[in-house]
């Protein structure tokens, strides 16, 4: 049976969960932060805080970034498996993607209560 | 032992393959999922400044109205728009419905198309405006 240590869950069935689970909470943000910013004409400092210092809006947002973490995971594992086949670039790259989204969440999350 | 694994065909030979349109929208996804991965990082960027204080989200409002930064958010949102409907599409087939080769046509053609008019909207709402 073929392994792989690096994708999320060591389970395919559970990893295919995951990216349809966090795919839907993504989709839900993004299309929230388009509405936001197309209908709200003039977006001023004290409206951006205002919108992230809304309780609702960081658990959402916090929601979205775990989601984030974990669809990019498995996407990227995917793609990475297919395609880079020489282990030694592939751990690589594996590496460099965690310090990524490490870098991304850590960045996100303390933009967002640092308020 | 009979091997029913998929395989998977080296990337530099993909030119030499017939390539049917659902495979063009199956490589746009990873494509545009991969353009995401580094987009997102743009975006994280443009947020943490932006809440940082009322001088820096200034700045990132006067960055955002160059064309630089105009090129780098009309790719992050062309590919956030696509990834998006073709991601619907995953959804919407993991279900069972449009299992087929016709069903698989049809709902490629519709993620290129429904995609290319969103993308056409955004570009529009980029560069000239609301």
């Amino acid at each position: 049976m073929l392994r792989h240590s690096t994708n999320l869950s060591r389970n395919g069935l559970t990893d295919w969960l995951l990216q349809r689970g966090s795919a839907l909470l993504l989709a839900a943000y993004t299309v929230f932060i388009f509405v936001y910013l197309l209908f709200v004409k003039e977006v001023t400092y004290a409206h951006w805080v205002a919108l992230f210092s809304d309780t609702w809006v960081r658990l959402f947002t916090m929601l979205t970034l775990f989601s984030l973490v974990a669809h990019a995971w498995v996407g990227m594992w995917t793609v990475l498996t297919d395609y880079v086949k020489p282990l030694g670039i592939r751990v690589l790259l594996t590496v460099f993607l965690f310090l990524l989204l490490f870098s991304y969440f850590f960045v996100a999350v303390s933009a967002i209560w640092g308020l | 032992m009979k091997d029913n694994r998929p395989t998977n065909i080296d990337l530099a030979s993909i030119s030499g393959y017939y390539f049917p349109i659902p495979a063009l929208a199956s490589i746009l996804h990873r494509a545009s999922g991969i353009a995401l991965l580094f987009g997102m990082g743009f975006l994280i960027w443009a947020l943490s400044k932006s809440l940082h204080s009322e001088q820096q989200f200034n700045e990132v409002a006067l960055f955002f109205a160059t064309p630089l930064a105009k090129i780098i958010l009309w790719i992050v949102v062309s590919s956030v728009i696509y990834h998006f409907v073709a991601g619907l599409k995953h959804l919407v087939m993991d279900t069972g419905i449009g299992e087929t080769l016709v069903g698989a046509r049809i709902f490629a053609w519709g993620v290129l198309i429904l995609s290319f008019i969103l993308i056409a909207v955004a570009t529009y709402i980029i560069f000239v405006g609301v």
